[in-house]
Order: structure tokens, then C-alpha cells, then sequence
């Protein structure tokens, strides 16, 4: 009789629940035919996504104490299940952005089964306990999302998108693959707990190399700079939608596994990555920023603010402290919220134009639909951190955490490059509000129709980066449960 | 309660002018004079209703916004911060006014970014959290970055532009400030969080200030704006938004932070020493009208912050009067060049002249209110000047001779102005078809003279209702009880 451990059937329900998802999206793909193919796809996807969300928020409530999944292969605490909710809602988002997208049809089914695997594998990569769960999370995240950037295989930018994320995440991937197998080398665990308490006897020289790998990894998904070279490239061809689920999703899941991973596995070398990371911050922030300065293509600007935001999330986990937890949690909400946001009026917008939107395509957006021209008002005011919207609460908690720390002189450099990048969200903002230029863009084959999936993740996009400013206190209260798990080091 | 209606009206007239269908200008307009009208209303029913004889917080609201850093909405209104507020509905009654009458393309969005603005800068000057203060002092940013940009000059663009980033420099520095003081108090409540001597915290509010004022040498933004902004949005712009950074001084870097205030003094009575001049000079040399007045206002500024930085009876309740004066005095100087440039499409000095002719309003009501800025014995101006110059003298005779300069430069400006407009030859822009002062023009800025007028009949009103009569007092003890 082989031993097999116990499985917590109840803790995995998110994971389960995405994963019965895909296959049945899969099945109304073969039976259902024509357009409501798309539709079936995309209910079916938005139920999977509601219900994943909704095991996570039960498991919150009913469940306080962490626990080990699958032979501690995964862990199942409340960061973990409220980083679920996050995610799916962001994969809501993202599916009510991607309803209308008028390429490929046909293969509509595979495009929602695989924003449901990223974000599944998202789901589990944020609750790995071990290197081993780490790593696979990684791939099955990373994989859907190649295949999805180059899911418009009648796009060339999009194939050359997909074929870039591919070669440089593997890259990525690798490099952390790595780093892991050198941690392991030094210690002889792979489980974050065990690595822990392994490392003040292991061998300094290999661990810290491998730890420094591990970092170079995670900086790949999360795009924090030097480590961003991709983003621009793969988010400007990738279709829009998918590339606000790269923004707002990817990110959330890279930097809070990191801060799982950071403080639990290496709470010894504390000093030493905190420092690291706020170098990351630094280089982050200034090539983030000062790049989309240079930038027309809307969403190239986009992927530099997302760069320059790695740099403004890296903050609070930098601090390494239990404030930064939560500043860290409560930025990513909004964040998310706004960058699905953006990435919808983009898509709207290209639709519209049928070709890529640059500054000059945004131009009258403002005047001729003043619902999605105020929203990207808001969303991009939203980037820069003015109130009302939950971005300023997210750099306040941030800079917090950073003052409690002792790290001033990070908040000043935080504050300067905020100041940077003014200029490029105001100019958006001026774009919107402009007149078409004399080469005006005719719509090409008139007005798109009204698309009201879209309409309805705008919405919610505001109300979500509107309402974290006001609602801070119940928000904090969640986030702080979820957050006070983890050891922090300072 | 009643601070909190006074702060969000204008907000919620605001929203209701974006989102009710509201067809043309005069719906739009109408809606928002109204909303301000009754604001007004509300005001005036607040003062009256004042209790000037206890010192401390008024019409107080408090609810807890984020407990575990100790941060609360909480507004309310002292005797001084009253008067500003009714400062800044008045100059927004006006502008309002004078927008209707000329007529903003795409009035909704025109009108309500005016509202959102009043609310947004009544908020500064109610906010009693810092948090809510910051909150509040970067939401009046963004009313003014899109009514610069969309209905301003030809150059709008790079003015704005300017604008924007050299306040949020300062802003964001501030905030770094705001972290470190509410961290190391452990609230952010302003009754509660006392004074610190930090030298470091303080310059991060004082710079922030500065560039909002602005002291020399953080003007580099004020020209541009002042110059491309429409006529009544400078007008709110020097009237009001700079009245903040005062405030700003005032309320959090003077009186929280007793000992930096005490060791910069001289360092910031110099810059603004050097302002006040060099504002007053530049000023005597712009070609154009509202050149004058935006250099005077950078000169006014600086004399205002002097006066504030004596930081004794008289210095403080002359700052506090000259910012109702100068705000006064600089919207409705920044309205008539507005109707100068209606009727003659441009503020270059060299093309107008002679425009008393034909025009008794306009030169009336334009010299009244020159000879109050310029600070004649008698006037509003000169009370306030005289308090300034008054409380200096006890820091040093030396910055009261400088101001006393000033206001003799302030007589050259101002005059040069008037009569450039107004006198000399018929300028090849000014003909005798163009109209004088409309009665929705004089409507819009009449008012403002008539404060002007009643204060310097009676400028007490506001000396002596306000800081509790004791303002070094009031001050050293953060406004609650002497």
C-alpha cells in the first residue's frame, strides 16, 4: 500500500472549481456552434470565475488558520485566498474586455479556457510552499499566456508578441529554475519553511546566488526593470485584453508570491534582499517612467507605467515589514482595477480604428464619447496617485511602510519619479481631450457597435479604483487578516 | 455637518451638471450659478451663526476613514479659515458669473470643473486630517490642469504643463512630509498631533507652499499660467488657489512647527523680501495687463507670507487680511483684463489707451480698485500692508523698509497699468464701438468691489473676528484654546 497524503478537498475548491471551468469551456466549444460559441464560452467563463471567487471568499470567512495542502505542496491561508478573489476578478474583467474582440472567432473557446489556465495557474503559484509548486506554477501561467499574446494568429504583431514572451519568459523561467536549484544545492529543502531554517548552516556563497536568481526570475513576470525588456514589445502586440490580463493579473501574482516567498524562505538574508529590491525599485522607476516619456503608442505607454508601477510595488515588500504587506495588497487592488481599465478603453479604441492606437488616435475620444474619455481621465489621474482614487491611499500605505523602515530617501526618489510621470499620463489625458487632428482617423467601416460587456468592466473598473479610496478601513481590515500570516523580518 | 455641505455641494452640483442632460450654456451656466448662489447662502448663514468669541474648531465633523494609521475625515471651520472660505465662494460666485457671460464652449464640462474646483479649495481650507488637507490640495490640481488647458490660451499646453509638474513636485514632497509627521505622532489628526521640531518635515510643507504661493524663487509656473488661463480662471487661480499655500503656512508649517519656523525665519523673510521687489519690478515692466497683474500677485504673495512669518499679532492678522484683499483685489483685476481683452482682443499695453472715453464704467470701477491695490491710505490694502509692515518691524527694521519699497513700486505698477489701459492716446486696438462694462459684466464684479469698499471702511471685521483676537497665541497653541 503506497502512502498517499491527505488532500484538503475543501481548501483546493478554487483551483478545482477553475479547473473543471476550462474543461467544460472546452466541451461547449465542440458542441455549441456559430456565435454562440463565443457567448457559451464566455458565461461559462464568468461563472467559473464568480465561483472560484466565491469558494475563495467562503474559505476566508470560515478558515482563519493556515493550513498545508497536498502534503504542504501548497499552502491555503487567507493571503492567499483573498489574493484568489483578486485574481478572478480581474479575470472577469478581462473576459467582459475580451467578449467583442472581432479576431478569430472560431477559436473563441480556446482563448477563454486558457484566460481561465492563467489565471488558474496564477491561483497557484501565489500559494506555493515549495519550489517544486513555485516553478510549476510559473510554466502553467506562463504557457497559457504565451499562447494567448499570440492567439490572434492572423495578427503578425500578435505572433511576434507571443513568440518574444515566449523566448525571453523561458529565459525567465529558466534563471529561476535555476536560482532553485541552487538554493536546494545549499540547503537540501524545498520547502520555503524548511529552506529557512536550513540556511543559517548552509553555504552562504550558493545560496545567496540562488536567491538572487530566484529574484531575477520573479523580476521577469512582474516586470520590474532591468528585468522588462519584454514588456513594451509583447503588451503593444499582444491582443489588448490579453495584455490588461498581463498588466493588472501577472503582476499582482508575481509580486505577492514574492512577498510570500521572500519572507518566508529567506527571513536569514533579510538585509540582503530588501536591499536588493529597493535597487530594483530605484531602476525600476527611473527607466519606467523616463521611457514612456519617448513613447506615442498608447499601450507601450501603458507598459512603461506598468514597469514604472513594478517599481512602486516593489516598495512596500522592499520595507519588509508588516505595514508593507498590507500597502502592498491595498495597491495591487486598485492598480489592477485601473490597468484593466486603460487597457479596455485601448481596445475600444481599436476596434474603432482598426489599427494601433497612438496618442494622435486618442485624440476626441473625450468629446465624442464623454463616458469613455472621462473614465480614461480617471484611470490615468488614477496612475499618477490623485484622489479620489485608491492609488493615493495604495502610495500612502506605501511610502508608510517605507517611513517605518527608515528608508526616507526611497520615498523622496518614490516622489520625484510620481512627479516624472505626470507628463506622460497628463499627456494622454490631453490626447483624449484634443481635437482629431486634420488627418482625422475615420473610423474605419463606422461607429463599433455598443458593447456593453465592455461598458460593464469600465464601470466596475471605476467603481473599484474609485470606491479603495473611500471604503480604506474595511479593505484594511480584510487585507491584515490576510496579510499577518507571514513572518516579516523587519 | 455644515462644513462637510459646504465643502461637497459644489461637488454634487458638479456631477449633477456632468450628468443631467443639460442642453446648452445657459442651462449648464444657470445650474452652476445657482448651486454657488445657494453656497453663498449657506455661507453667509454659517458666519452669522459663527460663535467668534470661543476659540477652536466650528461645524465639526469627524469619521474615522482608516484607523490603523490614525487617519479620520475630519473638517471644520475656525474664525480665520471661515473668512477664506467665504473668500473662495465669493471669487467663485464671481467667476462663475463672468463665465456664463462670456460664454465657455462646452459648458457642462466647464461649469462643473468651476464647482469641483470651489469645493476642492473650501476642503483645503476646512480639512482638519492631513491626509484630507493633501487629499484635498492635490484635487484642486485637476479642475485647473483641464480648465488651463481645454479654454485657455494658445500656448495653454506648456503652461499647464509647468504648472502641473512644479506643483506636484512640491506636493509630492509634502506628502513624504505628511508620512514622517503623522507616523512619528502617530495620528494625523491636526487638533491632536501637536508640534515637532524637525527641520527636514518642516521644509517639505514650507517648499510645498512655496511653489504654490509662490515665493521667489518657485514662480517659474506663475506667468505662463496666469497669462494662458481663461480670465476668470486666474482670477480663481491668484484669488483663491494661492490663498491655500498661506493658509498652508499658517496652519501647519507656522504653527506646528514652532522651532524650524523660528530658525528659518530669516532664510524665508529674505526670499520673500527678494520676491516682493522683484515681483514689484517685473511687474512695472510687462507689456501686457494681465502681466501686471500676475507679477503684483507674486509680489502680494510674498508680502503676505511676510507678514505671516512675523509670527506676532500684528504680522499675522495683516497676512490673514491682505490674502481677503489681495484675493479680492486680483480676481477682480484679472476679470476687468478679461473684459479689456473681450473688447479689444488683446492685453498688449502698447495697442490699448484711451479706453476711459466713452467708458465710465469700466474706468471707474477699474480705477477703484487699482488705487485699492495700490494700497492708497484709506483702503483695505492699506490696513493690511500696514499690519504686515507693522509686525516686521518688530523682527528686524530692516525687511519693513524693504516693504515699504515695495509699496511704493506697487504705486508705479498699478498706475503705469491704469493709465496705459484707460488714459494716453486712443490705442490702434481700442475702438469706439466697443462697449462699456455690460451689467452682467459689472454684476459678476461688482460684488467684489463692494467687499472691498466695506473693508476698508470696517477692515476689523475680519482683524477682530478672527484667531480668537490673539493670534500669536492662537498660533502657538494650534488654534484650540489660548
Amino acid at each position: 500500500m503506497i502512502d498517499t497524503p491527505t488532500i484538503d478537498w475543501a481548501g483546493l475548491s478554487p483551483y478545482l472549481v477553475l479547473v473543471v471551468g476550462i474543461a467544460a469551456i472546452m466541451l461547449a466549444a465542440v458542441f455549441v456552434r456559430g456565435p454562440a460559441r463565443n457567448a457559451a464560452g464566455a458565461v461559462l467563463a464568468l461563472a467559473t470565475l464568480a465561483g472560484a471567487a466565491a469558494a475563495a471568499i467562503v474559505l476566508y470567512t470560515k478558515d482563519e488558520t493556515p493550513r498545508g495542502l497536498i502534503a504542504d505542496a501548497l499552502v491555503r491561508d487567507r493571503l492567499a485566498d483573498l489574493t484568489h478573489v483578486i485574481l478572478c476578478v480581474t479575470g472577469i474583467l478581462v473576459v467582459l474586455t475580451f467578449f467583442r474582440e472581432r479576431d478569430s472567432v472560431e477559436r473563441r473557446g480556446d482563448s477563454y479556457a486558457l484566460v481561465l489556465s492563467a489565471i488558474g495557474g496564477m491561483a497557484f503559484f501565489i500559494a506555493a510552499n515549495n519550489l517544486i509548486t513555485l516553478f510549476l506554477g510559473l510554466e502553467w501561467f506562463s504557457i497559457s499566456l504565451y499562447i494567448l499574446c499570440a492567439i490572434t494568429v492572423d495578427r503578425s504583431a500578435a505572433l511576434e508578441s507571443g513568440l518574444k514572451y515566449l523566448i525571453v519568459g523561458s529565459f525567465g523561467s529558466g534563471i529561476l529554475l535555476f536560482g532553485s536549484a541552487l538554493v536546494f544545492g545549499a540547503t537540501g529543502e524545498v520547502s520555503f519553511s524548511a529552506i529557512a531554517e536550513a540556511s543559517p548552516s548552509a553555504d552562504t556563497a550558493l545560496l545567496v546566488t540562488g536567491l538572487a536568481m530566484l529574484i531575477v526570475g520573479l523580476g521577469f513576470k512582474a516586470s520590474a526593470a532591468p528585468f522588462h525588456q519584454w514588456t513594451p514589445d509583447v503588451y503593444e502586440g499582444a491582443p489588448s485584453p490579453i495584455s490588461a490580463l498581463m498588466a493588472a493579473a501577472t503582476k499582482v501574482a508575481a509580486l505577492v508570491l514574492m512577498l510570500r516567498f521572500l519572507t518566508t524562505a529567506f527571513p536569514e538574508d533579510a538585509e540582503l534582499w530588501t536591499i536588493t529590491l529597493s535597487v530594483l525599485v530605484c531602476v525600476s522607476l527611473a527607466w519606467g517612467n523616463l521611457g514612456a516619456l519617448a513613447q506615442r503608442n498608447v499601450k507601450r505607454i501603458l507598459a512603461y507605467s506598468s514597469i514604472s508601477h513594478a517599481g512602486f510595488l516593489l516598495m512596500p515588500i522592499a520595507a519588509g515589514n508588516e505595514l508593507g504587506g498590507t500597502a502592498l495588497l491595498f495597491y495591487l487592488i486598485p492598480y489592477a482595477a485601473l490597468s484593466v481599465g486603460a487597457f479596455a478603453i485601448v481596445t475600444l479604441r481599436e476596434r474603432e480604428l482598426r489599427q494601433p492606437v497612438t496618442l494622435e488616435g486618442m485624440a476626441g475620444l473625450g468629446w465624442e464619447r464623454p463616458f469613455h474619455g472621462a473614465a480614461m481621465a480617471v484611470f490615468m489621474l488614477g496612475f499618477i496617485g490623485l484622489p479620489p482614487t485608491g492609488i493615493f491611499i495604495g502610495k500612502f500605505y506605501a511610502f508608510s511602510a517605507l517611513y517605518e523602515r527608515g528608508w526616507v530617501w526611497l520615498m523622496i526618489i518614490g516622489a520625484v519619479f510620481t512627479a516624472v510621470s505626470i507628463a506622460y499620463y497628463l499627456g494622454i489625458v490631453r490626447a483624449v481631450y484634443s481635437r482629431p487632428s486634420r488627418l482625422a482617423l475615420a473610423p474605419a467601416g463606422g461607429s463599433p457597435p455598443r458593447d456593453l460587456a465592455l461598458d460593464v468592466a469600465i464601470v466596475a473598473a471605476l467603481v473599484v479604483g474609485v470606491g479603495t479610496f473611500f471604503a480604506v478601513d474595511p479593505l484594511v481590515n480584510v487585507i491584515e487578516d490576510a496579510v499577518s500570516s507571514l513572518p516579516y523580518p523587519f | 455637518m455644515l462644513t462637510t455641505w459646504l465643502i461637497f455641494m459644489p461637488m454634487v452640483g458638479a456631477l449633477l451638471i456632468w450628468f443631467l442632460p443639460l442642453r446648452s450654456l445657459v442651462q449648464a451656466g444657470g445650474l452652476a450659478l445657482l448651486v454657488i448662489l445657494a453656497e453663498l447662502a449657506l455661507w453667509v448663514g454659517a458666519a452669522a451663526n459663527f460663535d467668534y468669541g470661543a476659540a477652536g474648531l466650528q461645524y465639526e465633523t469627524t469619521s474615522v476613514w482608516f484607523e490603523q494609521l490614525g487617519v479620520s475625515y475630519k473638517v471644520g471651520l475656525y474664525d480665520f479659515s471661515l473668512w477664506l472660505a467665504g473668500l473662495t465662494i465669493g471669487v467663485s460666485v464671481a467667476a462663475i458669473a463672468y463665465g456664463l457671460w462670456v460664454g465657455r464652449e462646452r459648458p457642462r464640462a466647464y461649469f462643473g470643473l468651476m464647482l469641483f474646483l470651489a469645493g476642492a479649495t473650501i476642503g483645503v481650507f476646512s480639512a482638519q486630517d492631513l491626509l484630507v488637507f493633501y487629499a484635498f490640495f492635490e484635487a484642486m490640481l485637476i479642475p485647473l490642469y483641464v480648465l488651463i488647458g481645454i479654454w485657455g490660451g494658445p500656448n495653454a499646453r506648456a503652461a499647464t504643463i509647468k504648472f502641473v509638474v512644479y506643483t506636484m513636485v512640491g506636493s509630492l514632497l509634502m506628502l513624504v512630509a505628511i508620512v514622517a509627521f503623522g507616523l512619528q505622532k502617530g495620528t494625523f489628526d491636526l487638533t491632536q498631533i501637536g508640534t515637532s521640531d524637525s527641520l527636514a518635515i518642516f521644509l517639505g510643507f514650507a517648499i510645498a507652499f512655496a511653489i504654490k504661493a509662490p515665493v521667489w524663487p518657485f514662480h517659474g509656473w506663475l506667468p505662463d499660467a496666469y497669462r494662458e488661463a481663461p480670465a476668470e480662471v486666474s482670477a480663481m487661480l491668484s484669488g483663491v488657489v494661492s490663498k491655500t499655500a498661506a493658509y498652508g503656512f499658517l496652519f501647519i508649517a507656522i504653527s506646528h512647527f514652532p522651532g524650524p519656523t523660528e530658525d528659518m525665519r530669516d532664510v524665508i523673510l529674505t526670499l520673500a523680501s527678494i520676491g516682493l521687489v522683484y515681483g514689484a519690478l517685473l511687474a512695472f515692466r510687462q507689456p501686457d495687463f494681465r502681466g501686471v497683474v500676475s507679477y503684483s500677485s507674486l509680489s502680494q504673495m510674498c508680502l503676505i507670507v511676510i507678514g505671516l512669518f512675523a509670527v506676532n499679532d500684528s504680522g499675522l492678522n495683516g497676512g490673514l487680511l491682505q490674502m481677503v484683499n489681495h484675493g479680492l483685489i486680483s480676481a477682480a483685476l484679472f476679470l476687468l483684463a478679461g473684459c479689456v481683452e473681450r473688447r479689444t482682443a488683446t492685453g498688449d499695453m502698447a495697442l490699448l489707451g484711451g479706453m476711459a472715453k466713452g467708458r465710465p464704467i469700466l474706468a471707474t470701477v477699474l480705477i477703484v480698485v487699482g488705487v485699492i491695490a495700490l494700497a492708497v491710505p484709506g483702503s483695505s490694502a492699506f490696513a493690511g500692508e500696514f499690519l504686515v509692515l507693522n509686525g516686521v518691524f518688530d523682527r528686524g527694521w530692516g525687511w519693513a523698509v524693504v516693504g515699504a519699497v515695495a509699496i511704493v513700486l506697487a504705486a508705479m505698477y498699478m498706475l503705469r497699468a491704469i493709465s496705459a489701459a484707460l488714459h494716453e492716446e486712443q490705442g490702434p486696438a481700442v475702438h469706439d464701438r466697443q462697449r462699456d462694462l455690460r451689467p452682467a459684466e459689472l454684476g459678476a464684479i461688482l460684488p467684489l468691489v463692494a467687499v472691498l469698499l466695506f473693508l476698508s471702511f470696517w477692515p476689523a471685521g475680519i482683524t477682530d473676528h478672527s484667531f480668537d483676537n490673539q493670534p500669536a497665541d492662537a498660533v502657538s497653541t494650534q488654534f484650540e484654546s489660548p
